[in-house]
Parts: C-alpha cells; structure tokens; sequence
C-alpha cells in the first residue's frame, strides 16, 4: 500500500477573473507504513492538497495513486475513496452529534452497510484505538467529555471505517499540554498498531520532528523539499523563506553554535554536555 | 502599587447538568493584581483558570466571596456598566466575537453602546485599528481576513472601549505560529502603553513574557510568583499535569549530567550566555 502524487494542479475558478493555482505540479511517494507529516504556512495549500487524497476535490489535472488505484480516474466511486481514506478534520468535536460514544462512532461503518455484529467489533476496536475504555464511554453523551476526549471519540469514528490512509489535520490545535500529548501518543500507536499510512498536518514543528518519519514542505502550492525529519530540518534558511520556523530546540541548538542538526531534549542534552567538555 | 482587582475568598459553584450536583470550580481564592502589570494563568482544562477570568469582569457573580474591579464590586448590579468599561475580554475563538459585516462597525459595537459621542467613536475606532495594525482593514468583511487579523479586530473592539484591563482568555490557541505571534506583539505593546493585561494560555513561550504567572489547580492557586519563582519548582508543576517551558525542562536536564547552569532560566538567551560562561571556565 503507498501513494503516488503526480503533477497534481488544481486551479481555483478556472476561468473566472477570480482564478487562482492552488496546487502546481504537486508530486511524491508516501511509501507503505510511513508516518508523514505536512508543513506549510496557513495559505500554502496544505488543505487543498488532504482534500484531493481523499476525493473532496477534483484534480484539475495530474494523477493520484492510493494502493495502486488512480482515485483521480473518472468513474472511481467516493465510496471506494472514503473507505481507503479517511480525513479528520480540524477540531472534529464540533461533528459529534449522537446520544452517547457508542452510537457516534458507529455513524460511519453503519453508512458502509456493514452487519450490527460487524459495526459492533469496529466501534470497540475503534474506541480502544484511541486510548479510550469502551465500557466507561460506551454509553456517555460525547458532550460530557474532555476537549480531548472528544477529540479521541471523533477520531474513532473515522478510524472505525478502517481506512487504509488516515489523514490528520491539525489534530493537537488548541488543546491543552496534557491532552495534547495524549493525542500525539494516540497517533503513534494507533501508527504502530495499524501499521498504515498516517498523514498528519501541523503547525508544531516539535511534533513533527517527533513522530513523522517523512516531511513534506508545501508553500504557495508547490512541494518546496521532501525528506525526513532530519533532512527538512537541518535547512533553516529555507524553513524561514517559506514562513515557517524550527523545532524550538533546533532553534536553540543552532543559536548554540552546535553543528549537527538536533532534533529532541535527549540529543540536545548530550550535544550540549560534548560542546562544554569539550 | 495600586491595586486594580482585589479578589477575596472567591468560591464559585455551578451546578453539573446531568445529576444536579454542585461542582466547585473556584475555591477560596485570594489574589490581587497590580495596575498595569501583565499576569499570566496557566493550569490545565478543568482548572478553573477561565472560571476566574469570567469572574473578573462580572461575567460570573462569585457564589460567594467578593471581586472587586477598580473598587467596584462585581456582584453589584448597579455596577456592572463601570466593571465591564473598565476590564475588557478577548476569548479563544476570534469567528465568535464579530458582530457585523464590515471591521470598523464591529469595533464601534462597544463605545456605541457606552453612549459616546459618534465623533469620539469615530477617533477611538480609527486609533484602536491603528494599535492592532489592522487600519487599512477597516472597510473590509471580517470573514475574508485569518484568524490572527479576526483575533485583533476582536481586540481592537476592546480597545475601543478604553478599558484600564483586559483579559485575554487563550486568544492565540486557534491560531497558526504566525497569528499567535502577531496577538503576542499586540499584547506587549497593550501592557507597554499602561493596560493591566491578564493571560490566560497554555503555551509557555507566552508565559515567561509576563512579570508574574499564577499556575490554578482544582480550583486553587497552586503557585504564585515571577516567571522565575514559579518555575523554579519543577516538580509541583509537572505534579499538575504542566509542561515546563523548554529551556527550563533543558536546564534541569543539563544539571542531571553534571552541567551546573543556574536554576530558574527561562529564556534562550539567557541559556545562552550561561553556557558560554560554563565552556570558557573549561
């Protein structure tokens, strides 16, 4: 299973005095498993581009390949898209709309037409996912949760229509330390369990530099450098160019004046600690 | 210092839907703020910090204890109009604190409700516009404009109304890293021409700005005292669920391994120095 991005462009009122290139000659490889994550300043596209991988927009040209199948051919059905790719949108909370957890997160797999003993199995798997205990939220009202909570019982409802591509954007915004970290620890282990593709948009260029094994840097449409974390980190002067900053501790380190390019508090520490022995 | 809120004994209770019972948000608190300090309040969801803020301008009435906003009490009616002129609040979600179609009618809202002259409103507006750098703005729909210029009309709407204090309840948490700069900026420059500013955030890089940061916990203040003071107990802080500001979670890092930096750095530049000190004693 992996994804294939080639020349993608998509053209906003095409033909119209408002016309506008959203997306221009966008192109790469999301190989089987990879957790990548999306970077890019508000405005630079990012959106536009998880709307195409799963089939909210039309490619005004160029092709994109989910497990060996041009989603972008005429005929392809939404179904089929949304089934291998589901996207949680920003602050998904908001979309919670049933009497209690079980029934929310049920909404998509029984939109799938699945058997009650079928959907019965994906909503607990689902909700043990995300870390929550299905006995204690089962029958809770989704609005008595936590900010976080919520956040987790949204994300089980796409997880609970087994997409083969999980799409994340923003999912840490506007939650507090704790809940944040909950969150970001959901991903990587839902990641380790599913062994899927995960595509995670955001701002936090920490959280990135954390869990995404691949990088990709969108601005004004375009992909500006592809690699890992490493790789797209150590080109500061690039980062900047395009509105976008370091990992704090990155930052730091290179106001140090240390010359590797360093990623977290555990590396930090230990460069740190040869720069002043030395 | 003058004191322009002095809070006494605040307790304050709601009443949880689903089974009636009384939850105490707030518990007995005591503080005063100092007039044109910047104070910042952290703690985690559930903490009762905004629970406090709501307090601070008699948008909650204590279920007992006493607010007061430049000597007047909040719990008293006749009141209100002089609190709410005097302390100002600026809230997370900038999509719900725009009022009207065009930017300068919304930042008129409030002096127009004060009863002032339409010549002074127009003066406040344009001069409130020009604070938040958003005057070339001023005919435009709000809904055409980011977060972060959604997130300053709603200040400058505050602004306009010449209030000594405003409370800033989480204004950067829905916005990108460069709106959340732009709000910060603006902030600054509030609590440098004289407003007592109030924030309450959970980003710490916003926290070591302010002179003094107040971390809530189950309804109490759990720590109080200068970015310094606060930061220094580490291990209170974590216990409450918090994350530390990095340079002071490095620092203490640093000194596990034997790298002795001083206690209580905050800021990078700070760090900084104080490891090209350590290396030039090598």
């Amino acid at each position: 299973m992996s994804i294939k991005v080639t020349k993608l462009n998509h053209i906003y009122d095409k033909g119209m005095p408002t016309e506008q290139a959203a997306l221009t000659d966008v192109s790469f490889e999301i190989n089987d498993g990879e957790l990548v994550g999306i970077i890019g300043h508000t405005g630079s596209g990012k959106s536009t581009l998880l709307q195409h991988l799963n089939g909210l927009l039309k490619a005004t040209s160029g092709s994109i390949e989910v497990g060996g199948v041009e989603i972008t051919r005429p005929g392809v059905s939404m179904v089929e898209i949304r089934k291998r790719v589901g996207l949680v949108f920003q602050y998904p909370e908001y979309q919670l709309f049933e009497v209690n957890v079980a029934k929310d997160v049920a909404y998509g797999p029984r939109n799938l037409g699945l058997s009650e003993e079928e959907i019965d199995q994906r909503v607990r798997e689902a909700i043990a996912l995300v870390g929550l205990d299905y006995e204690t939220v089962k029958d809770r009202s989704p609005f008595e949760l936590s900010g976080g909570q919520k956040r987790a019982v949204a994300i089980a409802g796409v997880i609970a229509m087994r997409p083969e591509v999980l799409i994340l954007d923003e999912p840490t915004a506007g939650l507090d330390p704790k809940a944040h970290k909950d969150i970001l620890n959901m991903i990587t282990e839902v990641h380790r369990r599913t062994g899927n593709i995960i595509i995670l948009v955001s701002h936090n260029m920490g959280d990135i530099a954390e869990i995404a094994d691949k990088v990709i840097v969108i601005d004004s449409g375009k992909v500006v450098t592809v690699g890992s974390p490493l790789e797209v980190f150590s080109q500061g002067e690039l980062l900047k160019s395009v509105g976008l900053d370091l990992p704090p501790i990155t930052e730091f380190c290179n106001a140090l004046g240390i010359k590797d390019t360093v990623l977290d508090m555990e590396d930090a520490v230990g460069k740190i600690v040869d720069l002043i022995k030395e | 210092m003058e004191k322009i809120i002095t809070i006494e004994n605040l307790t304050f209770e709601y009443t949880r839907v689903e089974d009636g019972a009384a939850i105490r948000a707030l518990d007995n608190v005591n503080l005063e703020i100092d007039k044109g300090s910047f104070t910042a309040i952290i703690g985690k969801n559930g903490s009762g910090k905004s629970t406090l803020a709501k307090n601070l301008n008699g948008l909650l009435i204590p279920t007992s204890g006493t607010v007061f906003v430049d000597g007047y009490d909040t719990a008293d009616d006749d009141s209100i109009w002089e609190i709410r002129q005097r302390a100002g609040m600026v809230f997370q979600n900038p999509d719900n604190q725009l009022v009207s179609s065009i930017v300068e009618d919304d930042v008129a809202f409030g002096p127009e409700n004060l009863g002032i002259e339409p010549e002074e409103i127009r003066r406040r507006v344009d001069k409130a516009l020009e604070e938040v750098n958003m005057g070339q703005y001023k005919q435009k729909a709000p809904h055409l404009l980011s977060g972060g210029q959604k997130q300053r009309i709603a200040i400058a709407g505050v602004v306009a109304m010449r209030p000594e204090i405003i409370i800033f309840d989480e204004p950067t948490a829905m916005l990108d890293p460069k709106g959340r700069k732009e709000i910060m900026k603006i902030i600054r420059e509030l609590h440098e021409e004289g407003i007592t500013v109030i924030l309450i955030t959970h980003f710490m890089e916003e926290v070591i700005e302010a002179d003094r940061v107040i971390i809530m916990h189950e309804g109490k203040v759990l720590l109080d005292g200068t970015p310094y003071e606060v930061f220094s107990q580490a291990d209170v802080i974590k216990k409450a669920n918090l994350e530390l500001p990095i340079m002071v979670e490095l620092g203490q890092r640093l000194r596990e391994k034997g790298i002795n930096v001083p206690e209580g750095i905050i800021k990078e530049e700070e760090m900084v120095k104080a490891l090209c000190q350590l290396k030039s004693q090598n």
